[in-house]
């Protein structure tokens, strides 16, 4: 792979790569557009990136992540969030609304899109809130943050349920004018309030954690299902944890009810069983289930009734996970180890191919996002937002090594299989050789900067 | 015996027979009219309280000053948390002021496992939040054994609010390993959620019918049911659970009249225990309070006074 001085070539080429981990061929990325996919000679000022044996992904895009910008700058920001992600694997990312202040007026929206156009290595599209402070009562400026240049389609209180069917109902019938989504964090208030902290079960019983009973989601999904149906509208419903929200999604779907579904990786891969040791860097909110309903979110993946993977990276400063478990924040490092964990899971361990991984993590994300050039085809004339995999790679997760300002990684120590060895972001490389790859911000080049290069490329 | 004292699961019986057997000793110091040891002299404990307790606060104060341990109450009520402060800083600072032994209660499940992971001192749990409680545990044993000699085959019935009780939780190991057989009653709403696995793999057993299980009790142990329960719904007034599950005048008639009667207080006379069952010849609850003193003695004597004050 060449190094790359301070001016970026126009024309890449990636050489051998595997398509979707099935065809051979070479990609000829030019002006932030895939020119030629085949077997394509490189023209003398082209950067070649070596890609033989590495399977490649149309960028994936991540429908769930806290970047802490505004409000929690200790923790994360915009840009070094951004970071995580591109090495990730990710070239787009939504940032969801509970900042401080929250990201309820359009205001607060295209200050989040400016920081990510600033940071320039993802696409970052702000998350609007449902309700105003996520308070759970009155509608915050839906129409405002649509209308806004962030032009915000996906809504959520996440972090809180819109508990109030009433204000649900309200909020599916409004976003319907501009094709907008609510994203559910759904968590009964009632029957999991806000000090539950550990899957109810015989652990929770022995430990004496307060416990979140997998019905507290299920009630809401059920509910949510029958509001989409009543409205027509869509919802989605984030970080599925249980067995019986799955049984749920499979019948609004069986019913053709406009219902969708994500999964995080560390639901997919780790267990209730981790909190014995009551450490707080496995406190997340859902919390981690038993393996019966990790085995059936795995199968939900699989079989579609999950439409997508999203991590629901949540970084934390240190000293708020330094408390008494119940007081301990909520949430785990995603971005960086997703793409590993899926494969491990999903590929190496599962029934995915890596058409599937495509899917879930690229192609349906950006269509319930709304966003137009992104999770596009490996094919001449789209967007070259790339992900390339080395999938036989195996990687043991060092948290000190993280791009992430925070240090909650769950995964520290593990080996997985599969690691992210370049991301191009519209044709400009972000990582390369699994490493990040920020030129001189007074270099840099203008095409990741585009987000609209997508769109023109659809017409 | 391990370094620290968090759950009843550090200890064996080798070890539970070895502290009961030093807190016989120490009980005797009890009664002499100059009751110093000079065991933990020059040692300095902590009791970092992060709730409200009286007696077992006083209880490990007596216990350490008994021993001549330098003994140093903080209390530091409210979650750290609420104040911005982490609680690994908060140990660390009151460790750093030279500490050997930090006795802790904190409201927060596994919160002393925790400390014991961040700080060099000897920690003993002196309950953590919902989950244990193992001093009170072991001066329940303590205190049972002496009335009734070996707990092997013995029956224990604990009544009360299984779910919040930390009392429950470190009692139901420690008897069990002791080799007593355990009922423990509660309406279904207070009993935690998955004891049926729980009690599978822990030998014991669940029953919501008190009067079908009193008959047959060895020993009884009554626990405190705080009257905010009521508010969450986990049973409709004081009255419904007197009648259901407190230790009435009726119930005491169906219990064994050498039956030891346990609480571990502060009672809720007329709650889950009636006055004359508190006040009963066969009750205990004084007897533990004794007891307290001498087996934390015990604790501290056996945790504290073989380490290295030097490292």
């Amino acid at each position: 792979m060449t190094v790359l001085t301070q001016t970026v070539p126009k024309t890449v080429i990636v050489k051998g790569a595997l398509l979707y981990g099935e065809k051979q061929a070479d990609l000829l990325v030019e002006d932030g557009l895939i020119r030629e996919v085949g077997e394509v000679s490189a023209p003398k000022d082209a950067q070649v990136i070596d890609a033989d044996g590495l399977v490649a992904l149309p960028g994936l895009v991540d429908l769930h992540t806290h970047l802490r910008e505004p409000g929690r700058e200790d923790a994360e920001t915009v840009l070094t969030g951004s970071r995580a992600a591109a090495v990730g694997g990710f070239t787009a990312v939504l940032a969801m609304a509970n900042t401080n202040p929250v990201t309820d007026t359009g205001e607060a929206a295209e200050r989040v899109w400016d920081l990510g156009r600033t940071a320039g290595l993802v696409d970052v599209h702000p998350v609007g809130a449902v309700t105003r402070g996520l308070a759970g009562e009155e509608l915050a400026e839906l129409g405002l943050m649509a209308r806004s240049r962030a032009k915000v389609r996906v809504f959520s209180d996440d972090g809180k349920c819109v508990g109030n069917a009433r204000v649900m109902r309200r909020a599916l019938e409004y976003i319907r004018s501009f094709g907008g989504v609510i994203s559910q964090h759904a968590q009964d208030p009632d029957l999991a309030g806000a000090t539950s902290c550990c899957h109810e079960g015989e652990l929770s019983g022995r430990l004496g954690l307060p416990g979140w009973p997998g019905v507290a989601e299920e009630v809401i999904v059920a509910r949510d299902v029958m509001l989409a149906r009543h409205t027509g509208s869509r919802v989605h419903i984030a970080h599925v944890s249980t067995a019986g929200s799955v049984e749920v999604l499979r019948w609004a779907k069986s019913q053709g009810i406009a219902v969708t579904a994500e999964v995080t990786p560390h639901h997919l891969l780790l267990t209730t069983d981790l909190l014995a040791g009551y450490d707080p860097t496995y406190k997340v909110n859902p919390p981690l289930r038993p393996a019966e309903d990790v085995e059936a979110l795995r199968a939900a993946l699989a079989d579609g009734t999950i439409d997508a993977v999203a991590t629901d990276h949540a970084p934390h400063a240190r000293h708020d996970k330094e408390h008494a478990f119940v007081d301990a924040a909520f949430g785990m490092l995603g971005l960086e180890t997703a793409l590993s964990v899926v494969s491990t899971v999903m590929v190496e361990n599962g029934p995915m191919s890596w058409m599937d991984v495509a899917r879930v993590m690229s192609a349906n994300p950006a269509r319930i996002a709304g966003l137009d050039g992104q999770g596009r085809g490996l094919e001449a004339g789209e967007p070259a937002n790339l992900t390339l995999v080395d999938p036989t790679a195996s990687v043991t997760v060092d948290r000190a090594a993280s791009v992430s300002l925070s240090r909650n990684n769950p995964y520290h120590g593990r080996t997985l299989t599969g690691a992210v060895r370049a991301t191009l972001l519209r044709g400009t490389p972000t990582v390369l050789e699994g490493t990040l790859h920020e030129d001189d911000p007074d270099h840099r080049s203008d095409q990741r900067h585009r987000p609209g290069v997508g769109q023109a490329a659809r017409s | 015996m391990r370094r620290h004292l968090l759950s009843i699961d550090d200890l064996t019986v080798d070890d539970i027979d070895t502290l009961f057997d030093t807190a016989a000793e120490m009980h005797d110091v009890q009664n002499r009219q100059v009751k110093k040891l000079p065991a933990l002299r020059g040692r300095t404990v902590i009791n970092l309280f992060f709730e409200d307790s009286t007696r077992t606060r006083s209880s490990f104060e007596i216990a350490g000053k008994w021993l001549s341990a330098d003994v140093i109450n903080i209390s530091a009520k409210g979650s750290s948390a609420s104040k911005g402060e982490s609680l690994r800083d908060t140990v660390l600072t009151v460790c750093a002021m030279g500490v050997d032994g930090l006795v802790i209660r904190h409201g927060a499940s596994g919160a002393a496992k925790q400390v014991s992971e961040w700080v060099d001192a000897v920690v003993i749990n002196a309950g953590d939040g919902m989950h244990e409680h193992p001093t009170q545990a072991l001066l329940d044993a303590y205190t049972l054994q002496r009335k009734l000699g070996p707990l092997e085959g013995r029956h224990v019935v604990i009544v009360g609010d299984l779910t919040h009780s930390r009392v429950f939780r470190s009692n139901v190991l420690s008897l069990r390993k002791l080799g007593a057989s355990v009922t423990v009653v509660a309406p279904p709403t207070l009993m935690p959620s998955g004891i049926d696995g729980w009690s599978k793999d822990g030998g014991f057993t669940t029953s919501y019918d008190l009067d079908a299980v009193l008959p047959d009790a060895d020993a009884v142990m009554m626990l405190r049911v705080q009257r905010e329960r009521m508010s969450g719904g986990y049973f409709p007034s004081a009255r419904e659970y007197t009648v259901g599950y407190g230790l009435t005048r009726d119930r005491l008639a169906l219990l064994k009249p050498d039956a030891p009667i346990c609480h571990p207080g502060p009672m809720n006379r007329g709650l889950e225990i009636a006055a004359d069952a508190a006040d009963a010849a066969q009750s205990v609850v004084l007897d533990q309070v004794s007891a307290g003193v001498a087996v934390r003695m015990s604790v501290l004597y056996h945790l504290m006074a073989g380490e290295d004050s030097s490292e």
